[in-house]
């Protein structure tokens, strides 16, 4: 490479041009910051149009677009990276947002951790289980519904829908929310029959499309007939065990376009509710709670219309347990209850209701499953 | 699905069949393009980002035309449309292949996410697929030999290419030319024009690759959709020392290795699955290891390619 001499006419085109870029910017930030009103970013780790886990959010914040007086502004596909730290800057900074929705697990630590308190008059709601009052930031708030209970139900129509006995669970990874969902799978399906089990295949990964297709087609060839999963997106799950004949249960979003005849019910989350009331309680001038919870009765969850191919037994039996969990403090965990390794979880008598901390910390899987987390 | 037998422990023979055949497709479309390519003297790790455009164009095509096999087709121009291009700057002085193909890895899969925002919700006709298991009773062997119409057609068209390399004018050609620029331009060929067109058969090859992934297995398009097959792909033409039948047999191996992991789990033998999971790649790590020797290492490599200059 030759070194060229800067000239005084690459000089001046070069100055030109970065005078240009640099007003171009200027005139960007005060365009977005002119905006009136309160101003919400909403931050996703996928595309928003998954089917999954980010569309569930983006409804949420389709509904808040709708309110008075709110801005929206949304951006995806962000990595639980640094990335996730220069997003929130940017809408703070440019685009003047009060109050940050960044939706995915990964983004609180040490993101979150690091810019909020940089912002103190920013307020960040972190969707997942991890504010701690003792050491994180104050205007820092956790927020999540219990959506273990939805895949209780869900088990219960699988329960009534599955010839073989055999039900399969097509898991990311083993983290405590995962593995809760794959026991109450289970746990209702043996409400029903308990002799049932439920086969569990991890891919390792969120996003995994060949092997989540793989692990899919694994489970019905060993005779799984219900299927439901836990990764960020179910589209590939819910189309490759319909087009094999398996009957299909949803999580995060409604599938049921997907698969019209084979999705019996889902377990969908309902931000809609949450986040308007939380955007109405920061326009009224008044403070979110740092830790909110909440399930069905809540409305932070609801369930997907029950399928044409649920039968009327299913039917009944679903909507007594729905009652009894809209009146709160419902206990899936019932002693006794072992592990899949034999070891006691419950005695006879115990139980763990929905709303128990112990269950956060989930790291085993309940006699019944057949896999293991390690 | 009436009656499913139990299989129990054949299951796991089974899914590596069903998953060679499954899986394998994209593997063999993008190592046989990059074949021709690298036959040709010029490397196009520009593919990966080619099998996600491919993949975007062919399901927005399939999704408003209803028909697969238009969108198979315009995966393919899309692909041709890439492989031109990179054939086109790789011609000028000074510019190095490697590089580019990076760039034009993340050029397509940056404009496959721009282009395909509004095609994640809706859902495409499949590519229709023959079933060779009517012999049996078992739905799960039926399942599994469901085979697709272009991994019959990848199959075929790698006997074409060992064929055409070895017999015909056009494969003297592209060999001449992948192994000594001057000795092609001695006897009057155009070696840019010859990689030119090599590139862009390879940018096809991807594009229907693409398109098998977001057509056919997983069958839909979304984000994620490729988990690296393009770039593997072009490591297997190495290990299948650019020869097409080897490319064909190792994209069933990688296949195969690769549905290991959740059959496995699925007959209960779930302890360690993340080392399950690595198995392609350990398999293929031994079998270069026990294939190599230092004196005949890159014997049957093309003259011309950058990496063994």
């Amino acid at each position: 490479m030759t070194e060229k001499k800067l000239s005084r006419r690459t000089f001046l085109a070069n100055s030109a041009l970065a005078a240009g870029a640099t007003a171009l910017a200027t005139a960007g930030m005060t365009g977005f910051a002119s905006a009136a009103g309160l101003t919400v970013g909403f931050i996703y780790v996928g595309p928003k149009d998954d089917f999954g886990y980010n569309q569930s959010h983006a409804e949420g914040a389709a509904a808040v677009k709708e309110m008075a007086g709110v801005t929206v502004i949304e951006e995806e596909n962000v990595p639980e990276t640094v990335d996730v730290q220069n997003t929130m800057e940017s809408m703070i900074n440019f685009d003047g947002a009060k109050l940050l929705f960044p939706t995915s697990f990964g983004y609180f630590s040490p993101h979150i951790q690091e810019v909020a308190p940089k912002h103190e008059d920013v307020r960040f709601q972190h969707a997942g289980g991890l504010w701690n009052s003792e050491t994180d930031p104050k205007n820092v708030g956790s927020y999540f519904g219990y959506i273990s209970m939805g895949q209780y139900l869900n088990g219960i129509v699988a329960g009534h829908a599955s010839k073989s006995k055999k039900i399969g669970f097509v898991a990311a990874k083993p983290i405590p929310q995962v593995l809760q969902n794959i026991n109450t799978f289970l746990l209702g399906a043996r409400q029903v029959d308990p002799t049932i089990t439920c086969q569990v295949i991890f891919t390792g990964e969120w996003s995994l499309a060949v092997k989540e297709a793989e692990a899919t087609n694994a489970l019905i060839d060993q005779g799984c007939d219900v299927i439901t999963c836990h990764v960020d997106g179910p589209k590939v799950v819910v189309e490759t065990a319909a087009g094999r004949g398996a009957y299909v249960c949803g999580y995060h979003a409604n599938q049921s376009p997907l698969a019209p005849e084979q999705y019996l019910t889902g377990a969908e989350w309902n931000w809609a509710a949450i986040y308007t009331s939380m955007v109405k309680t920061v326009q009224d001038g008044g403070t979110i709670d740092n830790f909110v919870r909440g399930g069905l009765a809540e409305g932070f969850i609801k369930m997907s219309p029950l399928g044409p191919s649920v039968s009327d037994a299913a039917r009944a039996q679903f909507e007594t347990v729905k009652a009894e969990i809209m009146k709160g403090g419902f206990a899936a965990y019932k002693g006794p209850l072992k592990d899949n390794n034999g070891n006691v979880i419950l005695n006879e008598g115990e139980s763990f209701v929905e709303t128990d901390v112990a269950l956060e910390s989930m790291n085993y899987l309940v006699e019944g499953v057949i896999g293991s987390i390690g | 699905m009436s009656d499913v037998a139990d299989i129990g422990l054949w299951g796991v023979p089974l899914a590596i069949i069903g998953g060679a055949i499954r899986v394998s497709t994209p593997f063999l479309f993008v190592s046989l393009g990059e074949c021709i390519t690298e036959r040709s003297g010029r490397i196009n790790l520009g593919l990966e980002g080619t099998l996600i455009f491919g993949a975007m164009s062919g399901y927005a095509v399939a999704v408003n035309t209803g028909s697969a096999w238009i969108g198979v087709l315009a995966a393919a121009l899309a692909g041709i449309c890439f492989g031109l291009f990179h054939g086109w700057v790789c011609k000028f002085k000074g510019v190095n292949d490697i590089a580019i193909g990076i760039a034009m890895m993340l050029l397509g899969t940056g404009l496959a996410y721009f282009f395909g925002k509004p095609y994640i919700q809706p859902v495409a006709p499949d590519l229709p697929s023959i079933s060779f298991g009517w012999w049996s009773d078992i739905e799960q062997v039926q399942a599994a030999l469901q085979v697709n119409a272009l991994f019959i057609i990848g199959l075929f068209l790698a006997l074409l290419l060992a064929w055409g390399f070895k017999s015909t004018k056009v494969g003297l050609t592209i060999r001449v030319v992948g192994d000594s620029t001057d000795a092609a331009r001695a006897i009057g060929l155009n070696p840019d024009r010859v990689r030119l067109l090599s590139t862009a058969a390879g940018g096809a090859l991807a594009g229907i690759a693409g398109a098998y992934l977001s057509l056919y297995y997983p069958g839909s398009w979304n984000e994620g959709i490729s988990s690296g097959q393009g770039l593997m792909a072009v490591a297997l033409v190495i290990f299948a020392r650019w020869k097409p039948m080897n490319c064909f047999w190792a994209s069933l191996l990688f296949g195969g290795a690769g549905a290991l992991g959740p059959a496995l789990q699925s007959v209960g033998i779930s302890q360690g699955y993340y080392l399950f999971f690595a198995a392609p790649y350990v398999l293929t790590l031994g079998l270069l290891i026990a294939t190599s020797s230092p004196n005949k290492a890159m014997e049957s490599a093309p003259g011309e390619l950058s990496i063994t200059k």
